[in-house]
């Protein structure tokens, strides 16, 4: 992480429940587990996009949790504690449904370092869709979003950006380059925003202008083909 | 620095890893190009939904399953600790 955004550690608001389920008390770890299992699930139906996949890998960290919550040293939070051990699970269930490292595609990776598809439909949503639409109908839309990407963009995004893996820990989790996890990390990016900004832009508003995003590239290299074959 | 070299860079910008230097460029960029400028902001937008994200329909009967599961384990665990 940059230095700029070095800041005291913030607070543990699970701490307290920590404490007292290390000691034994079971309603304090059903507490923990209330406040996670739907993260987790989510996250776990984000990387596997299968249900009985993901109940298994959310049930393993519960119970990997009470297993070895009295290692828990609490140096990070009790949340990215949990969400490394699911990660960890999944991608252990990802390997034994593949039998195969899932780093195999890497070396069919087509230019994966040379072409990166440039934003095709740039309009406004800085404002938060949260704000405007249901959360569950927000959810829906990001699920089906993030369904679209190959697994092998999926993981990246989800390691990064939402488990905060360092980009080496990514790759080490995935058997990949960390020049690989940066482009494929651009490109899950990109693409989702993509998806995003044609369900939240402001169509009304969307810019058509001659921008050089588009001048050194064929159509063939739009998003907007990337956004297609995303679909089909 | 034209829009082509800002996408290369974006992740690094977004996740503040850029050169300093660097990032003096890239930010003189957006200043004087709307469209990246709105590039980077949904893709900060994108990241934040997916970062924030926790509701998900969790199915009830999983729920039910995995609470009495864990509270047999917890059950044993103390039993045989």
């Amino acid at each position: 992480m940059p230095l700029l955004n070095a800041s005291p550690i913030k607070k543990d608001q699970d701490a307290p429940f920590v404490a007292k389920a290390k000691n034994g008390d079971f309603s304090a770890f059903e507490t923990l587990v209330n406040r996670h299992e739907k993260r987790l699930y989510r996250f776990a139906m984000n990387l596997l996009q299968n249900q009985e996949d993901a109940e298994d890998v959310v049930q393993s960290t519960f119970i990997s949790v009470l297993e070895h919550l009295h290692t828990f040293r609490e140096e990070a939070t009790f949340a990215t504690w949990i969400t490394r051990i699911a990660s960890n699970t999944a991608l252990k269930l990802l390997r034994k449904q593949k039998n195969t490292p899932i780093s195999l595609d890497e070396a069919t990776d087509e230019n994966e370092e040379g072409f990166i598809p440039h934003p095709d439909f740039i309009a406004d949503w800085r404002h938060d869709p949260s704000k405007q639409i249901e959360q569950r109908e927000l959810q829906s839309i990001l699920d089906k979003a993030i369904e679209t990407l190959p697994e092998k963009h999926r993981l990246v995004f989800m390691l990064r950006d939402v488990v905060e893996m360092r980009i080496d820990e990514t790759g080490k989790a995935l058997g990949i380059s960390n020049a690989n996890v940066k482009v494929r990390l651009l490109r899950a990016r990109l693409a989702l925003r993509e998806i995003l900004t044609r369900r939240f832009g402001d169509e009304s508003k969307r810019i058509f202008q001659t921008h050089n995003h588009g001048e050194a590239h064929s159509d063939k290299t739009s998003a907007r083909l990337l956004f297609q074959s995303y679909q089909e | 620095m034209k829009c082509e070299e800002m996408l290369r860079m974006l992740n690094d910008y977004v996740d503040g890893e850029i050169d300093p230097a660097i990032c003096d460029q890239f930010e003189s960029h957006l200043e004087d190009c709307n469209p990246c400028q709105i590039v980077v902001d949904t893709i900060r937008n994108t990241i934040k939904l997916y970062k924030d994200g926790e509701v998900f329909e969790m199915p009830l009967a999983f729920r039910e399953k995995l609470h009495q599961t864990l509270r047999e384990r917890w059950s044993k665990k103390i039993e045989n600790p």
